[in-house]
Order: structure tokens, then sequence, then C-alpha cells
């Protein structure tokens, strides 16, 4: 039995403690919003927030996660900067990878408020976006840190002051015929 | 040309648009003419769901409108482009309307999803039903509100006369509508103009990013059943003939939660030499399937090589006697005979992968003696006859349930990866959920095909060009997935797969032009050829406009100038309307800008360089009209090419959604940039070598270059423009190295060790 935390919630899983956290945070727990591209950490799709840090689900054992804070996309529920900025500037095309895009750019915004557009860049290289929407995603995260005053942002929902519902009411199932 | 339709779907004409009010709402939708339905009042044929094949739309009485959407979701926003076109129309307040991606029904008509058609197909009809949606709401109103019909108008979801005005909302509660139009009828009203125009051309925001912004938006992948178990299929060692000869489990049975393997008889003969393996999690399957051991008697071509490919394309292109002409314009072998100088042009380009980053998967289950299949999937007209072939059931015992696709590329249009989870449902009687890890699905994907082109150019004594003569070798994907879809060659010898040569029916005007298409027979038998985004012009294109530089260097012309001259817009090259008014006037007109804008002709550092291409894709019949201007730099001693900025130009007719027109146009050049320096896998021992990240490296976002893109602003008809960005940015790139460092690059992907070995050259 492993536990951890799971956007703010205490959880126990009883799979092996080899089970990628990808698979117990998708299948087990139902957050589908983590997803699964490649398999070996190289294209940031499945990347979750650990203690804070980005992580990728898809190769982290379960065990690994034994009492930590995971976070994942759902964890922001629809309120963070970066997912208003995402819907400003249209960056999804297919969506799949975004999950993991948000994540990562979360993960740098939380460490550094208004990173230089090399440090986005050399930030996000690791997430790949096969529709490339690349030119999007970094204009999103500058214009997200650029609205946040220079204000480090760690992110907390509890924290009111960073929230925005305006997406929430689009966290609805969607896609699905 | 050969575009992919379907008489039922196609020829609006035969149909009647039924406008009614049901127990729901107002329902909007063609069905076939009068002839067989009857008298049988709108109204009731609605209630009743006797409409076929295509419902567009309803309002139900709070004012909603719905526009039910066939064409699958996969990065274009589709939904959104074709919604905003209803709603201009209607006169619709745009807040209200919402649109479904809706499940394989024999009345929604044929659904396919590629070619960047979806637009260019669907504009006037669903303009067309807009306006006879707005006339009938007009009737209703003014019949409630005592008022004439001419003198009213609609606007924001309202009936406006004067001062009164109505709501579409209460219209549907209270008006009692019951409308036929003949087809007649509807082809008198045409799309509104552009400057009446509140939606088409406005900026507007896709509707479906917000869900893909947060985690909620629901793929193949996350489809879930309850009971059901999961699977990993173990792909043999070639795509035809292989068998299973032994299969020994026992490793497998120490993973936790294994459950068995199934080896799968497939009666459509897509899959031959499978397996899959169960267990009660994914990575359950996988690891037990990583234990299982399968002995095969592999097909024959276990041990083709890339190499052997191209080697073979290069003998097809050299054998005049090989496949078909795709065009025969004047006489190339008298200017070849009478030629004082010429020119010949060798080019290939590498297997490519799709790569879509949601790894293709289906969920199946049978109920009732339905099979349901869920999944993301871009030509489900296609792939359920072959469902239903394989699982033994009717056609319309199959149901698609479409969900968003994590990226389609073309990859989609195949739906054979629905078929090992049908086919694992049905052996073991459960709810199956089957998922190609990342390098089952690379070994299992349908490449955009190696290629080999052979160019010459003829000159006459007064070193003016006479024509140029062209053959292209390469797997055809409709060859094996469509062949129904392939017109005959010009020379009536064969069958051509006209989307594997479009492109090479460019828009130059040439004395004297031959086309000859063929088929790599050994990659057709090696693997399934695919549609890759940009499909033929994608590699086409590669040469053409290479080859295109070759001849305006050889005759010492600026490459732009001498484009210019032969885009003259005369005989076949004048264009017709409606969708390709202006012809080859409308290229020049946007190699013309983009020169402006990326200031062609100025002085570069040393080892930088401009090069230009131009592209008319997707089709000949469907023409976006585009220019790419590279900017790059080589590093000599190392071969390296860096790209500083891409600019181009487009001109894509009426642009109905502008953000997502630009979305799609980045996406689209970066991929061509992608896949000229930064993709390609080779065929190694019959299967792709490259299967994941580690080694097949799609462009990141440190490859970006700066990017200038702009369309033309006009009101012609929209075409497509999904694809045709792509085009024109490998044979730029190309075209700019040569023009940096003198080194002619002729293979794709572009390496390092190329460019040097050109430069010594």
């Amino acid at each position: 039995m492993t536990t951890f935390t799971l956007n703010g919630k205490k959880i126990s899983s009883s799979a092996p403690g080899d089970t990628p956290l990808l698979w117990v945070i998708r299948d087990e727990f139902g957050l589908k919003g983590t997803k699964f591209g490649c398999g070996i950490a190289m294209c940031g799709a499945c990347t979750v927030h650990m203690n804070g840090n980005p992580m990728r689900s898809c190769s982290l054992p379960l065990a690994a996660a034994s009492n930590a804070d995971i976070r994942t996309i759902e964890g922001l529920e629809a309120r963070h900067p970066l997912q208003k900025a995402w819907v400003e500037e249209q960056v999804p095309q297919c969506g799949y990878c975004q999950s993991g895009q948000i994540m990562q750019a979360a993960a740098l915004l939380a460490n550094k408020a208004n990173p230089s557009d090399d440090e986005i860049v050399q930030y996000m290289s690791g997430n790949l976006c096969r529709c490339m929407s690349y030119v999007r995603i970094k204009r999103a995260i500058k214009s997200a840190a650029q609205s946040s005053d220079g204000v480090i942002q760690i992110y907390d929902p509890k924290r009111q002051t960073v929230v925005d519902d305006s997406l929430s009411a689009h966290a609805d199932e969607q896609g699905v015929s | 040309m050969s575009r992919i339709t379907n008489d039922k779907n196609a020829d609006y004409s035969r149909r009647q648009f039924l406008i009614g009010t049901t127990t729901a709402g107002l329902m909007m939708a063609f069905a076939p003419s009068a002839a067989l339905a009857g008298n049988t009042p709108a109204s009731e044929r609605l209630q009743n769901k006797q409409f076929n094949p295509t419902i567009w739309f309803e309002i139900d009485q709070t004012g909603a409108i719905l526009v039910n959407v066939t064409r699958a979701e996969m990065g274009q926003h589709v939904g959104t482009a074709l919604a905003r076109i209803v709603a201009d129309e209607l006169g619709a307040d745009w807040n209200r309307v919402s649109f479904k991606h809706v499940d394989t029904d024999p009345k929604w008509g044929y659904m396919v999803t590629g070619g960047s058609w979806s637009v260019f197909q669907s504009y006037v009809p669903m303009s067309q039903a807009g306006a006879a949606s707005r006339e009938a709401l007009i009737e209703a109103a003014a019949a409630l509100l005592g008022v004439a019909a001419k003198d009213c108008k609609t606007e924001n979801s309202q009936v406006i006369c004067g001062s009164k005005r109505m709501d579409f909302a209460e219209i549907v509660k209270r008006g009692k509508i019951d409308k036929t139009y003949s087809d007649e009828k509807l082809a008198t009203f045409s799309p509104k103009p552009a400057a009446k125009r509140t939606l088409i051309a406005k900026p507007s925001k896709a509707l479906d990013i917000p869900a893909k912004s947060t985690g909620a938006a629901r793929y193949g992948i996350d489809a879930e059943l309850d009971g059901m178990i999961y699977a990993r299929p173990l792909i043999p060692p070639t795509r035809y003939g292989s068998s299973v000869l032994k299969i020994d489990d026992s490793a497998a049975k120490k993973v936790k939660g294994y459950i068995g393997y199934k080896v799968l008889e497939d009666p459509a003969e897509i899959l031959q030499g499978w397996v899959s393996v169960l267990a009660d999690t994914y990575h359950g399957a996988i690891k037990a399937a990583d234990a299982v051991k399968v002995s095969y008697k592999a097909g024959e071509t276990a041990e083709v090589s890339e190499q052997d490919l191209i080697a073979e394309g290069e003998r097809l292109v050299a054998d005049k006697s090989s496949g078909g002409l795709f065009v025969e314009h004047g006489n190339i072998d008298t200017a070849a005979k009478q030629a004082k100088k010429s020119i010949e042009g060798l080019y290939r380009t590498a297997s490519v992968l799709h790569f879509a980053l949601e790894p293709v998967n289906a969920t199946v289950k049978f109920k009732d003696g339905i099979c349901h299949v869920y999944t993301g999937n871009q030509w489900q007209s296609l792939f359920l006859p072959v469902v239903a072939k394989s699982v033994g059931l009717s056609e319309d015992q199959v149901i698609i349930h479409q969900h968003y696709l994590g990226g389609g590329f073309g990859r989609r249009l195949a739906g054979d990866y629905m078929l090992p989870a049908a086919l694992t449902a049905k052996a073991t009687g459960k709810p199956v959920k089957l998922v190609f890890t990342r390098e089952d699905d690379s070994r299992f994907d349908c490449i955009r095909s190696p290629s080999v082109q052979h160019f010459a150019a003829y000159w006459d004594a007064d070193n003016a060009l006479q024509g140029i003569e062209h053959a292209a070798a390469a797997g055809w994907p409709t060859l094996t997935m469509a062949p129904g879809f392939m017109p005959d060659s010009v020379d009536k010898k064969t069958k051509v797969d006209s989307f594997s040569i479009s492109g090479a029916d460019h828009w130059y005007s040439l004395n004297n032009h031959r086309v000859r298409a063929i088929n790599n027979t050994l990659a057709q038998k090696t693997f399934v050829p695919g549609w890759l985004r940009a499909v033929g012009p994608g590699w086409i294109g590669w040469g053409v406009e290479s080859f295109m530089d070759e001849v305006a260097h050889a005759q010492g012309d600026d490459p732009a100038s001498f484009r210019l001259k032969l885009l003259d817009a005369k005989g076949k090259n004048a264009g017709k309307a409606p969708e390709a008014v202006g012809g080859a006037k409308r290229l020049a007109h946007v190699l013309q800008e983009a020169k402006t804008r990326a200031n062609w002709g100025r002085k570069l550092p040393k080892n930088e360089g401009l090069g230009l291409a131009i592209a008319a894709g997707q089709e000949r019949g469907m023409p976006t009209w585009s220019a790419c201007i590279a900017h790059v730099k080589v590093d000599p001693s190392s071969g390296k090419v860096s790209v500083i900025k891409l600019t181009s130009v487009m001109d894509c007719g009426m642009v109905v959604h502008p953000d997502g027109a630009l979305a799609q146009t980045e996406g689209a050049m970066l991929w061509g940039l992608s896949m000229a320096l930064h993709e390609g896998t080779a065929i190694k021992e019959g299967q792709v070598a490259d299967r994941n990240l580690n080694t097949y490296t799609p462009l990141r976002m440190s490859d970006v270059p700066e990017l200038d893109i702009s369309f033309v602003q006009n009101t012609e008809f929209p075409t497509g423009l999904g694809e045709p960005g792509v085009i024109a940015v490998a044979p730029a790139i190309g075209n700019a190295i040569f023009n940096a460092v003198g080194a002619r690059l002729r293979n794709l992907p572009i390496k390092p060790a190329d460019v040097k070995a050109a430069m010594k050259a």
C-alpha cells in the first residue's frame, strides 16, 4: 500500500510499487487529464508536480511517490493564470500535450515569476507538442508571467488572489459523443 | 481530381432541406427528395428522424443552437469554423451556439476528415442551410408579430422589424414551422456578402479550447467501460504474411493481474499474426506482453531495408515503361531530342512517422448484438465496414463513438487500430481497452513512404526552357486503403493515386511537361503507406520546387523572377471559378508579397542565404496559394543548418476562422521544418527503425525560428488550410542552403553530413 497526497487529498493505492504513477492517477483514481505519450519521459504529456517539482509520471514508480504531495492538471482547478492565458492566446490545437505543457510551465513560474524568452525555451523544450503550437505556448507563458506583476506565484488553490473562475464552467468533460 | 466524396453525401442537389417544429424545438436537416417521403410534412419527418443522410443543426426552446458536426476534431477547431458558417447566416448570437461531434450513424452521411476539405466542402451547403433557416424564422416571427417578413432581419438570435423584435427562443416556443425547401429553391440562397458577415472572418475563440486547457477534454484513450479489461497487442515481424507458431506465456503468469492472451484471427486479413495480451491494468498488460514469448513465421518482407526501397524507387523512375502518366502536355520526347542543353536531378525523401502524441487505441464492447467502438478517428466510413467484417457483423451493427483525437495528421484516417481491440473484445466476451505503447504505435504506423523523384529539364539552342519531365515513385496510401478513389492515368495505362502525385501538376506554364506516377510495389508490400499531413505535395513539392531552383540557376535567372515569368496564368493555368479564380496570378501575387516581406535580394552575411518556394496545395482542384521564404545559416565546418526565419504568405480565399487559420499555418510550417531537418526514419528488417523520442526527434520549442505569416485578404471561395503550409518549407530551406553555401541538397531530411558533402562537390 502506497500513501500519498493527490490534489490535496490523502489517498492510498495497492498497485505494485513499480507501477508508473501515471496509470495509478489515470486508471485507479480516474484523473484523465494527465496523458500517456511516449512512456520514456521524453515528451512531457504526463507531467505532474511532486512536491512542487515537475515530474514525468510515466516513468515515476508509485513507490517513489510515497508520502509525496502530487498535483495534476485537475489540481489547478481550472483557475491557474496559465490556464486563462492558454485560452486568451488560443494555444491548444489537438490539446493532448497541453496538460503537461501547463504543468511544466506552472512549475517554471512558481520558481521564476518573470522568465526570459531563453529561460522559457530552456525549461519547456522537454515538452513535445506534435501540433507544434510552440509559438503560442511561449506567448501564453509570457503573458501569464507579465500579468502577475512580478509577484512570485507558488500556486496554491486555497489562495484566492491568483484565482480566475472564468474557466471553471468548462471543467466538465468534453469531446465525447 | 478524385477528392474523396460519396454520391450519397456530396450531391446536395438531389435532396431537400427540412425545417420544422418538433417536441425538442426547431430542427433543420437535409433529407432525401420528396419522392421517397410521400406527402409527409417536414415537421413530422423531422420528429420521426426520417432525415438522411445529414442533419445540420437544431434550436431548442431556450434558444440554444446545437450544430452537429460529423468532422473529427484533431486540433483544427473544425466545429468552431463550421458552426460559425451556419450561425452567421442565421444571424445567431454566438454565445448561444454549441456543437457536438456525433457518433457513426448512417443518417449523418459519409464521414471523413482529411485533405483540408472540411470548410471547402461545407461552406456552400451550410451557408444555404443557414440562410433558409433564417428565412423560416423570419416568416414565423413576422406572423406572430403581425408585420411583413420582408421588413424583418435577424441579429443576435432575434428577428427584428423596426422597434419590434422576437427572440429565436420565443419563435421556437410559439411558432409552428413546417417548411420544405427543394434543391432548386435552396440553390437560390447565395452566401452572405462579406460586408454583411458578423462571424465569418472575424476574430473568435475556438469552443474546444477551454476544455483542452483544464484537462477536461476527453480523447479515445480516456474512454472507460464498466467491467473492462486492458490489452496490449504484440506486433508481428512483418505487416503482411506473419503467422504465430508458438506462444510461451510462462513468464507472464508471474505478472500481477495477468489474464491471458488471445491469438487474433482477422477475417478482414488486416491483422496477420497478431496476439493481444490481457491484464486487469494497462501496466500489467505492458509487463505481461513484454514477458510473453511468441515465435513467428515472418512474411516475405522481413529483411527489407530503406535502401532496398530507395533502390527500387530509383529503378522505377529510370524505367520509362513504369507507372502511368499524370500530366502529358506538349511533347517532351521531341523537346528532349531537340535539346541543346539539359539537366537532371534525383530527389529522395526518407520514411516519416506520424507520431501523433496520443498512441492509437480503441475501447470496444459488444452489447445487444452491437459492436460499440470508442475511439478518435478521421475516416469512420472507411473502417467501419472493415470492423464489421472482422467481427462478423453487418455494418449497421457497428457504432463508432467519436472522441477527440490526440493528433490526426492523417494517421487516424486509417482505422486499423480499432481491429485488435474489437477482435480481443469478441474473443474474450468482455469490454476491452486496447492501447498501443509508443513503440507499438510506431511499428504499426502507416508511415509516409520513402520516395524517389527524377527530373529532367530541356533547353533549345536559344537557351529557352522547353520543358520538364518528372517521374515519382512511392508507396501509395490510397491503393491499399481506398483503391476505389484512384482515377485512371492520363494514358489509361493504370490507376493512379492522385493524392500521391498531387503537386506535380503545378501552375507553371511549360511548353512541354510530362509527369509519370509510379507505385513502388516493394514499399506497398512492406508496410501500409499512409496519408501524412500534406500527403503527396508534402514530398512532391520538395522535388518540384528544388528542381525549379536548379533550372533557374542553370539559365542564370533569379529564382523569383524565373518563377514569376512561368506563372503567366495562361491556358490551363488561368484558373476557374469558384475555387481557383485568378489561377497562377494568385500564386505570383503571394510570391511577390513574400519577396517584399522577406526583403528578397538583400545582402546577407557569409554562410547565410534566403531561399524561396511556392505551392498550390492541397490539390489543383482546391488550391491554397502560398509562398515561403527561408532565411538560413549554415555552419560550414559541421554542415549544421539553422533556420533563422520563415516568411509565408498564404491565399486561401476567405478566411473563415482567422485565428484558427493562423494556428494551423504555424503548425503546418513547423511540420515542414521538422520534416526538413529533424525527422525521418528508415525501414530496417521490414519495420521502422526509430520508434520513440530517444531516436526519433521532431522539432522542439528550442528549434522554432522566427515566423512571419500573413494571409491575403480577399473574399474568394474558401479553400483549405490544415496542410498547405507544410509544402513550401522544405524546398525553401534547401534553396536557401544553396544560396548560402552553394550546396544543392536533394535528400530529405537534410543531414549535416549531406550538407558538408554537397559543399565539397
